[in-house]
């Protein structure tokens, strides 16, 4: 920094730009290399393959965009969509708000505090498919939840969304937020333990409330903590895949199917890998829709500013 | 003989001995009970021999099962040898030059003459050559009704699938579900083929299945065949099991009527140790139509370079469809026999029907024979939308024309 500030004190010619760190640019090209080839090679591989007619092996028998317009027209595809839309938009907001509150909660310096932390993060260290396997237990009418609260007495008491049509993606969200809500709040306690003590004194001096402090003045400082965990939960998201398996298997008939288990199960259920890649290709391209606008406003106007 | 030529044979017969011993890895996903134990009659076989089975089951259904057996032949990696099931699952393999050449070896068993039903050889054969061996057969086309249910309804046990839709008010008034059913799109796809079978009858299921004829699928039989199947999902609501073998013990403990599966089913009677005819009937072809499918299983031999490899693979062939290895595996596995000409007397009435179908010719290609991965996923789909909401009959029928015109 000072050296780039300070360059009259220099008397030797300029080293180039390029050799600049050579030791650390040379110990990064394997990982230029793997992100290059891997990712996007990869992705580049499977953007044109999905205008082929590949089925179990990939071929290049080029069928232009008939691979889109089965799938937009495939009734499985529309309700994968729009169950990611609902339990995408759902788990988005409750899992920022839980989390931000378990963790506002945590730090008023309660009693016990790594204890609950530790509780409330203790689910994020299982798998999906336990979680989903230990919610279809819990939400099964036989002897789950309902059986429970029957048991006691409240002989009416329904609670069965999973075996219904309607209901089956919040019973999966229940789930999802259970498991995914602890690490959001671990990142929020971290970002709320990063806020200067100076500034809730000055905020008690000025005389604001905490509710108010909080809202007003804490969130906006911790954008940065916001934004990772943004990033964190809409790509869990956008890979729901085995939640869903080992909860409902995308039942009942087809209520709980998700895109992610669209694109695995076309590409070798049935064979069809062009039809896989074509699901795939529209997933990453919602993905880049969402993330350049947003990267071009995060990113690109600081660099301006 | 000179002696040094004698100890130079010697080592040579030795080394020739050791050379036959060879280790095969054999991928199946045959890991249930009953099916274990038949895999092992296979293994037990192959060890006689002085070889050595190396066991590669894969857990979970064929469904996650084959992805991982053709990532690995792909992937190059292959293994000894690898169970399918016979049909167009390996389609492209065998056309991409991946899979062993197995005429020879049919060629010197015979396989043309013993192999019944000949379809069977036909689904494994590519250009006039032959690249699995079938080793059983199962159907789809069956129904299993609970004695205790219709004990307890007070009704005879039907006899063919209109007696028994006719009795399932009778059920239910007992409180009994009349059908039970597995909320999985296949089982509900298998369901289907068993309706249609027995209500639209072999020549509209063979045109619309085997020649992909749209108009019939739109025609007056397939009407009928939706109607019924739609009758047929408000006898299953409030079936909320997921896996087949739940709804098999549904109808194993009396809590259910019926359920329409396959002849697997079967096993898990033999497990709660139910006798045929006294607490469960069977009928194939839903009484109706006594026709079976032959879909089943097959061991396919990829490709290898190792050319001792590639002689105990045309061995194992060899063994698989010999006569006693045949008897053990399907008495144990509850299937079918792919060849006539061997004694099954010792087995039960169930697999008696079966067989006495198969002798007769009463036959049908399965769905994994006549239809392609791709186009059997999109009609499961479609049966699981169908049977799990409110679909209506008619529109479930356009889809599905709609899916047999544009099928392959």
């Amino acid at each position: 920094m000072t050296v780039a500030s300070d360059p009259p004190l220099r008397t030797a010619k300029r080293p180039s730009r390029l050799f600049k760190n050579l030791m650390a640019k040379i110990a990064s090209i394997p990982m230029i290399l793997t992100a290059l080839v891997v990712f996007v090679g990869g992705t580049t591989w499977t953007v044109v393959y999905s205008f082929t007619g590949s089925r179990m092996l990939p071929k290049t028998n080029w069928v232009g965009l008939d691979q889109y317009e089965r799938l937009w027209n495939s009734d499985r595809w529309i309700i994968s969509i729009k169950n990611l839309g609902i339990y995408g938009g759902c788990s988005m907001i409750l899992t920022l708000v839980l989390g931000f509150c378990l963790a506002a909660c945590l730090d008023r310096k309660i009693r016990f505090e790594s204890a609950f932390r530790t509780i409330f993060l203790y689910p994020f260290a299982l798998s999906f498919v336990v979680t989903g396997l230990a919610w279809q237990w819990i939400l099964n009418p036989e002897f789950g939840l309902q059986s429970v609260v029957r048991g006691w007495g409240w002989e009416t008491f329904t609670f069965n969304p999973i075996n219904d049509p309607d209901t089956v993606i919040f019973g999966l969200l229940i789930a999802g937020l259970w498991q995914g809500t602890g690490l959001i709040m671990c990142i929020m306690l971290a970002g709320l333990r990063g806020i200067d003590d100076d500034i809730w004194n000055a905020a008690k001096v000025d005389g604001i409330g905490t509710v108010k402090t909080y809202v007003v003045v804490i969130i906006p400082m911790m954008r940065p903590v916001f934004i990772t965990a943004l990033v964190l939960i809409a790509s869990g998201i956008i890979k729901l895949y085995d939640l869903v398996v080992a909860q409902t298997g995308g039942g009942p008939g087809l209520a709980s199917e998700v895109p992610a288990k669209y694109v695995i199960e076309f590409m070798f259920r049935a064979q069809n890998l062009g039809q896989g890649f074509a699901a795939s290709t529209m997933m990453l391209l919602s993905v880049v829709i969402i993330l350049i606008p947003w990267a071009y406003l995060e990113f690109g106007g600081r660099k301006n500013g | 003989m000179k002696l040094s030529t004698k100890l130079l044979a010697a080592t040579a017969m030795i080394s020739a001995s050791a050379a036959s011993a060879v280790e095969l890895e054999v991928t199946h996903w045959w890991t249930s009970g009953g099916e274990a134990a038949a895999v092992s009659k296979f293994a037990d076989a192959w060890n006689a021999t002085g070889n050595t089975w190396l066991d590669g089951a894969i857990a979970g259904s064929g469904g996650t099962a084959r992805p991982i057996i053709i990532s690995r032949i792909i992937g190059g990696d292959p293994m000894g040898a690898t169970q399918m099931n016979h049909g167009r699952q390996a389609e492209e393999l065998i056309e991409a030059g991946m899979m062993l050449d197995l005429s020879d070896v049919a060629e010197a068993g015979g396989w043309k003459d013993i192999v019944n039903p000949s379809a069977l050889l036909d689904s494994c054969t590519l250009d006039g050559k032959i690249f699995c061996v079938p080793v059983n057969i199962h159907s789809g086309q069956w129904i299993w009704l609970s004695h205790a249910a219709y004990e307890t309804a007070g009704v005879p046990v039907p006899t063919d699938w209109n007696e028994f839709v006719a009795s399932a008010p009778k059920l239910q008034a007992a409180g009994i579900l009349p059908l039970a059913m597995g909320q999985q799109g296949w089982q509900q796809n298998l369901a289907f083929g068993a309706i249609t079978i027995a209500v639209a009858g072999t020549e509209a299921w063979r045109e619309v299945t085997v020649n992909k004829n749209a108009d019939v699928a739109r025609g007056p039989e397939y009407t009928a065949v939706f109607e019924a199947v739609a009758n047929a999902r408000e006898l299953a609501r409030g079936s909320n099991v997921q896996d087949w073998n739940q709804a098999t013990n549904m109808v194993i403990t009396g809590t259910a009527g019926a359920q329409l599966m396959g002849d697997w089913a079967q096993g898990e009677f033999a497990v709660a140790e139910q006798v045929e005819g006294v607490d469960y009937s069977c009928l194939p072809g839903l009484g109706l139509n006594e026709v079976l499918d032959t879909g089943g299983d097959a061991f396919y031999f990829p490709l290898n370079d190792d050319p001792e490899i590639t002689a105990a693979q045309k061995e194992l062939a060899a063994l698989l469809i010999s006569p006693e290895v045949q008897v053990s595996f399907n008495l144990a596995k509850g299937s079918l026999p792919v060849r006539g000409d061997i004694d099954m007397s010792s087995a039960n009435g169930c697999m008696q029907k079966g067989l006495g179908i198969l002798a007769d010719g009463g036959i049908l290609p399965s769905g994994d024979q006549a239809l392609s991965a791709d186009t059997q996923t999109q009609i499961e789909d479609l049966m699981a939308q169908f049977w799990s909401g409110d679909m209506a009959a008619a529109d479930a029928q356009e889809s599905y024309a709609e899916l047999i015109a544009n099928a392959d």
